[in-house]
Parts: structure tokens; sequence; C-alpha cells
């Protein structure tokens, strides 16, 4: 791990303290910054031939997914994996919290075993932070309610960095459903902390007016951003929740938001096109683009593994001395 | 029967007008305008203000049916400490206090068990259900003091506007907790810059002032008298302001929690913070403190909800609404009203808990008039302290103030001429 540690000791001087991830909004710049460094240097362990190294042998890690999720659990995993960490899955229906057990005791009952790191998944905004106050054990978000997603933020940036080269000074836009998507309001956090401009496109009822009050633009035309954005980020649309207060049907989101292959011959040539995904093709944007040249949709998967390998290392061995 | 006389206090009663430094007679548990008997007890007043029993109108003592959280006796004990002589409860009780024999069964373990006056409220609708109108007529004659859902609030407009109207018959209050539930959804706090950072449900301003409006034009059709319970929003003063300016029947209440924070609070995601309705922002605290100071709003009350300590620590959105009250709310409001906004006079304030609710109740209470009940409360509104939650005389632990300093507070609580409750060196009792 040569070229890991020297990206690490470039924040030597300042040791990294957190226990917990719980929000990008509570970072530091440059605690932001250090976690993207290592990131980067742990990326070069997934092009091995053994992907693995020993940083959390030894070490028990829980992903306690209270909400369902595929993506973000497997990407924890593997993580976790290589870093040699020994893994556990509980999900809602394996768990106590079934038979009325609080999140509280279930978390306990977690720390009794020894668990050095909780990867928490849950539906209501708070929770990690809630298990973070009360247990010994690193507390990872990995996604709470509408909240933060900020390992999702964390791999966006990472991958704006990557292609980019910079984030400070790009124009980034954000589309669709903003008031409930946990990786709109960590994305705002991120980028803004990184100095770029975050313009926020989507329909008055999913993108109220009250995001101006935290530093971003609101825009109602995805049109009026085309030409300007450096990077476009479009938001999963929950069909699955029938949203139909918010916008009155699926066709009507298309014409005005939708990223079509007209809109997309307007964006400037090396514009990101981004995604947290599951897509849904022909929806938030053309199926070709999502397949296209400038899709970075892919490259936010495999990011999202450095990513998180950068945070279970750094959390789990907070305040400790670096070997 | 008690005699007591309290000398040299400053007498402060709003019904009367009075405000002198005198000696306060009390002879066979009355107010009295001659001395006791000689040999009758004596206390000093002095430096202290003697104000007629304070009275909590909006409070949550959980009995019958979740008495873990609280009883009679424990509600009242804190009642006591908190300088209070009268209380009166709200009807989500388990089961709701929706009939004749749920309001007896209140008073009947009242008068066993409370060391102070409780009086209750019946429910408008069976089973707060908000769908058919309760046995009010009935629960009058066991001795209800005002119908309401708090709680949950009747959406129904026809259904509040015949029950409104049925009141009036018996010359009996409406209390009403404004919400509506189409607005507001699932929200757990203020909807606005914070909870557009922390992405919990926000409930609007506007899910409390479309029913404050609507009480405002069903006092104005039906000459019921209305009161919106702890009011939250700015736009709720204004709309009470032209209504009563107009001379409508309706009136506000104000709870300490909603001055005394806001919504930033709820960035800690401690439940502690979640209350019904929400905290909300400076200048809806800046609106209800005006509110206040211009008459506005004229009752001041805890809407003390005491719950359990496993219930409240979870997760924000799934912990229950409310905080306990009744040991800090007057020295929130000294602290607040009185001595940091000056907003209302010591005798203004005592009238808001006092003549204010007692005149829309219609309860024979709130006043030294010689011959009333001789509830008395001893204030000392400059005593600098520090509320400890662990030391409350509630069965509850439920608030955000524990460790605060204050300004002022009841010392000793007397009803019928007995003292219930005195300020100790331990800061609770003696």
């Amino acid at each position: 791990m040569k070229s890991s540690s020297s990206a690490l000791e470039k924040n030597q001087t300042r040791n990294w303290t957190r226990k917990d991830l719980i929000s990008i909004r509570e970072l530091e710049i440059w605690e932001l910054e250090h976690i993207l460094d290592s990131a980067a240097a742990f990326k070069t362990v997934g092009s091995r031939d053994i992907k693995k190294v020993p940083a959390l042998r030894g070490k028990t890690l829980v992903n306690f997914f209270v909400e369902p999720s595929t993506r973000t659990r497997t990407s924890f995993e593997l993580a976790a994996f290589r870093l040699s960490a020994d893994v556990v899955n509980i999900s809602a229906s394996t768990s106590s919290l079934r038979k009325g057990e609080t999140l509280k005791d279930t978390a306990l009952n977690l720390q009794a075993l020894h668990t050095d790191i909780i990867v928490l998944r849950h539906s209501s905004a708070g929770a990690p932070k809630f298990l973070s106050e009360r247990l010994e054990s690193s507390v990872i978000n990995a996604g709470d309610g509408a909240h933060e997603h900020p390992t999702q933020a964390l791999l966006d940036v990472f991958t704006i960095r990557e292609r980019m080269g910079r984030v400070s000074g790009l124009n980034v836009a954000i589309v669709g459903d903003i008031l409930f998507s946990r990786v709109a309001r960590s994305n705002i956090w991120a980028l803004k902390k990184l100095g770029a401009h975050v313009t926020l496109v989507g329909p008055s009822t999913l993108v109220p007016r009250s995001f101006e009050s935290i530093g971003v633009n609101v825009v109602r035309r995805l049109d009026d951003v085309l030409e300007t954005a450096d990077v476009i980020n479009l938001l999963r649309i929950q069909i699955e929740r029938q949203r139909k207060e918010y916008f009155p049907s699926l066709n009507e989101y298309i014409r005005f938001f939708g990223l079509t292959k007209d809109r997309a011959e307007k964006l400037k040539p090396g514009c990101l096109i981004m995604h947290p995904g599951p897509i849904n093709r022909g929806v938030e944007l053309d199926s070709d683009l999502a397949d296209g040249a400038r899709s970075v949709i892919l490259d936010q998967v495999t990011n999202g593994l450095a990513v998180r390998m950068a945070v279970l290392y750094l959390c789990s061995t907070a305040g400790r001395k670096i070997r | 029967m008690s005699n007591l006389t309290i000398q040299g206090g400053k007498i402060i009663d709003p019904a009367t007008g009075r405000n002198e430094v005198a000696d306060l007679y009390v002879v066979d548990g009355k107010i009295s305008s001659a001395p006791p008997p000689e040999g009758a007890a004596a206390i000093s007043g002095e430096g202290l203000v003697v104000a007629p029993g304070l009275i909590d109108m909006h409070v949550h003592f959980r009995e019958p049916g979740q008495t873990h959280k609280e009883t009679i006796a424990t509600g009242s004990q804190a009642a006591a400490a908190g300088g209070f002589t009268s209380v009166v409860c709200m009807p989500n009780t388990s089961p709701p206090t929706d009939d004749p024999s749920g309001v007896a069964w209140i008073l009947d373990r009242a008068r066993q068990t409370a060391s102070i006056n409780v009086f209750t409220t019946g429910a408008i609708t069976r089973s707060l259900a908000g769908e058919e109108m309760a046995p009010i007529g009935s629960m009058v004659q066991s001795g209800i003091v005002a119908i309401t859902d708090d709680g949950h609030c009747v959406q129904n407009h026809e259904l509040m506007r015949r029950a409104v109207e049925y009141a009036r018959m018996f010359d009996l209050a409406v209390l009403d907790h404004c919400q509506d539930y189409y607005l507001v959804g699932n929200g757990v706090m203020h909807e606005g810059h914070w909870s557009t950072i922390l992405g919990l449900p926000g409930w609007p301003r506007a899910g409390e002032e479309l029913m404050v409006m609507r009480n405002i034009l069903l006092a104005e059709l039906c000459g019921t008298r209305i009161h919106c319970q702890h009011l939250s929003s700015a736009g709720s003063v204004r709309l009470l302001r032209n209504a009563r300016g107009r001379g409508v029947a309706i009136t506000g209440e104000l709870c300490p929690h909603h001055i005394a924070l806001t919504d930033k609070t709820i960035s800690s995601f401690d439940a502690n913070y979640k209350m019904n309705p929400p905290l909300r922002a400076e200048e809806d605290i800046d609106a209800l403190i005006e509110g206040v100071a211009e008459g506005t709003i004229t009752i001041l009350a805890s809407d003390h909800a005491p719950h359990a300590v496993f219930e409240k620590e979870v997760e924000f959105d799934q912990a229950p609404f409310g905080i306990v009250g009744l040991e800090t709310e007057l020295a929130i409001f000294l602290t607040i009203l009185l001595h940091r906004e000056k907003a209302i006079s010591l005798d203004q304030l005592i009238a808001m808990y006092t003549v204010n609710p007692a005149h829309l109740l219609r309860l024979r209470k709130g006043t030294l008039r010689p011959g009333a009940d001789a509830d008395i409360t001893l204030i000392d509104p400059n005593l600098e302290w520090v509320y400890r939650k662990e030391k409350s005389l509630s069965r509850s632990r439920n608030t955000p103030f524990d460790g605060k300093e204050f300004k002022g507070r009841a010392v000793r609580t007397i009803v019928a001429g007995k003292t219930v409750w005195e300020l100790g060196a331990d800061g609770v009792r003696a």
C-alpha cells in the first residue's frame, strides 16, 4: 500500500478524529478532502490481482439495513471485505425490530457482541446520529430518511474530481426530487464546501424555494441549465411511491425535466452525466445517454467502493496512530 | 379549618385590580377581609408577591390508562411545585374522557389523590375520532369545564359547527388544538429552513392558521367562546388580533416552549424538542411575544405532556409529541416576558394565569377577593435558580430545559388555606 500511505501522510498533521460519519454538513473542508485523498489511494486496491489489504483485519462490521437496499449494502460489504474486516448483514426483516425491540436496544445488543463498525440505513432522519451518541462503535450513515447519504455524495464528488480534475468553480445541476432526497442534501453540502456552484432543477413541489436559504440556486426549467452545466446529476424519480400529489404524471415530468437527446445536444461537450441509480431509463434520462460517453454512472459505482473503504478505515481507526 | 395570615407581601390580584403591600387573611379556607382569630398561623410574605393561586388550563395527567407517564397524584405534585393550585386536564386519556362516567371517575380520583384542584374537560367527539358528538350535556352535569379534542382536531367543519352551537347552550367554552390534517400530513417539525436541512417532514404554519381561521368564523357564526390552544405561528397571532378587534369571542393560549426555543434545536434530533404544534422560527417568537404584549394572546399554559424516557428515546419521527412543563412554565414566562423582553407587567402575567382562564372557563377561582377559596401562590419574581429534571415531582422527565437558568419562580403554593408545596433548601420542597 505504498501509494495509499503517501496520500494518508498528507494529512498527518491533522489527525482524523471522527469515529462516525453522520453527515457531510458537519464535516470540515479538510476532512472532506482527506476522505477523497484516502479513497484515491484505496482505489488502487481494486485493480490488483489480490483485491485485499489487511487494514481492518480482526474488525467486525455490521451492515444494519432497516430500510432495504442492495446497491449500497453490497458496496459497503465489498469495501469491508477488501479491508479484511468480518461482515454480518442484518435487515429489517431479520432483526428484532420486527418484534418491537427499539433501535437503541438492537444496537446495544450488537455492541455487546463487540462489533467495531455499524453501517446504518434507516428510514428515519437522525437515526444514525441517535445511535452514534449511544454507542462506542463507529456508526456510518448509509442513508437516513431524507436527511443525508454521505458516502453517495463523497463518491459523486470523487467522480467529478477524478474526471474534471477539480470541483471548485464547476456548475453542477441537480435535477428531480430534491425534497425527499438524502442524496441531494449530502451532495449540496459536499459541492458547496468544495467550491462548486449548485443549481437545483425540478418542479416547485419537489424543489421548494426553502432550498435557496441554504445557499443554492433554484430554477424551474431544465433548459435553463443545459448550456452552462459542467455536471448534471439526475436523481431518481420514485415511481414506486406514486407521488401523484407532487406532479401529475410521468409524461409531464419527462416533458419538463427529462434529459432527452434533444436537450442533451445543448450540453457542453465535456459535461458529465451522473445518476445515483437505480435509473429509470427513459424517465430521468434517455436510455442511450445513460450508456453514452458522457455518462459516468458506472464510474460512480466503482468509486463508491473506494470511498467507502476510506470512510470505514478512517472512522474505525479514528484517533489512533496510523501504522 | 385553616386560618392563616400572610404578612407584608405584595398582593397582586388582577381580578380586582389590587396591587399593594398588605397582610392577606385566610379564615376557614377562604380569603377574608378581617384577620383570623388569635392563634392562627402566620407566614412572612416579605419580598414576595402574593398572587391568586395560578391556573394551568392545559395539562395531560394521563390517568386513566397511561399511569407509567403520569398520574393525577404525581401531576398534581408537579403542578404544586410550579405554583399551580388548579389545573384543567385534557380528555385524551385511555380510554378518552368522552362520557359522564369517565368524567366522574377522574374527579373522584382527584378528590382522593390530588393536593390541588383538578378540573377536567370532556371530548368534543366520541373517542376523539372527529365523527360524532360526545354526550356533552351529560358531561357538563358530571362536572366538565370545557370541551376539546386536544391532541386531535375535528376536521369536519360542519360537525365542529354543531358542537360549538351545542356547547353554547351550556355556556361552555370550546378549546381547539388547531391542526389541519391534510396540510400537516406526517409533519414532525416546523416546515422551513431547518426541515429543509434535516429532511424531516414539515408541519407548515398554514396547518395551524387554517383552523384558527375556521374557529374565528365559527365563533362569529355561533357566538360561542372558542379558545385556540398552544398557538405557535405568527399568522395565528395576526388572525386573532383582527378577530378580537372585531369583538369575536375568540381567545388564544401560549405555551412557554414556543417562545423559548426554535426549530434549530431539532438539528440535535433530540425528541425532547418534539412537540405539537412544533417549535418554529425567530419571527414566530417575536410575533407571539408581541401578541402577549398587546393583549391578543390572553392565556398562558404548559401543555404539560409527560412521556416515559423509553418512549422518547427513539428515532425522532417515531417519538411521541410533547414535553412536561408544569415546573418550568412560570419561570420561563417570568424570565422571557417580564425580565428579558419587558413585554408585560407582573400584574398582566398573573392575570394570564388567573382571572383570564377562570373567566373563560367560568371557574370560581383566580382571585383574592374576600370570600374566594384561599388558593394562593407566593412568587419570588427575582429568584435565580437552575432547573434540574432529576428533582422533578412529575413521573416523567421529558424536558428540554434541564440545567437551564431562570429568574423567578413560585416559592409556596397554598390550596384552601393549606400549604401544599414549599420551596426547600434542596430546591424542591420543605
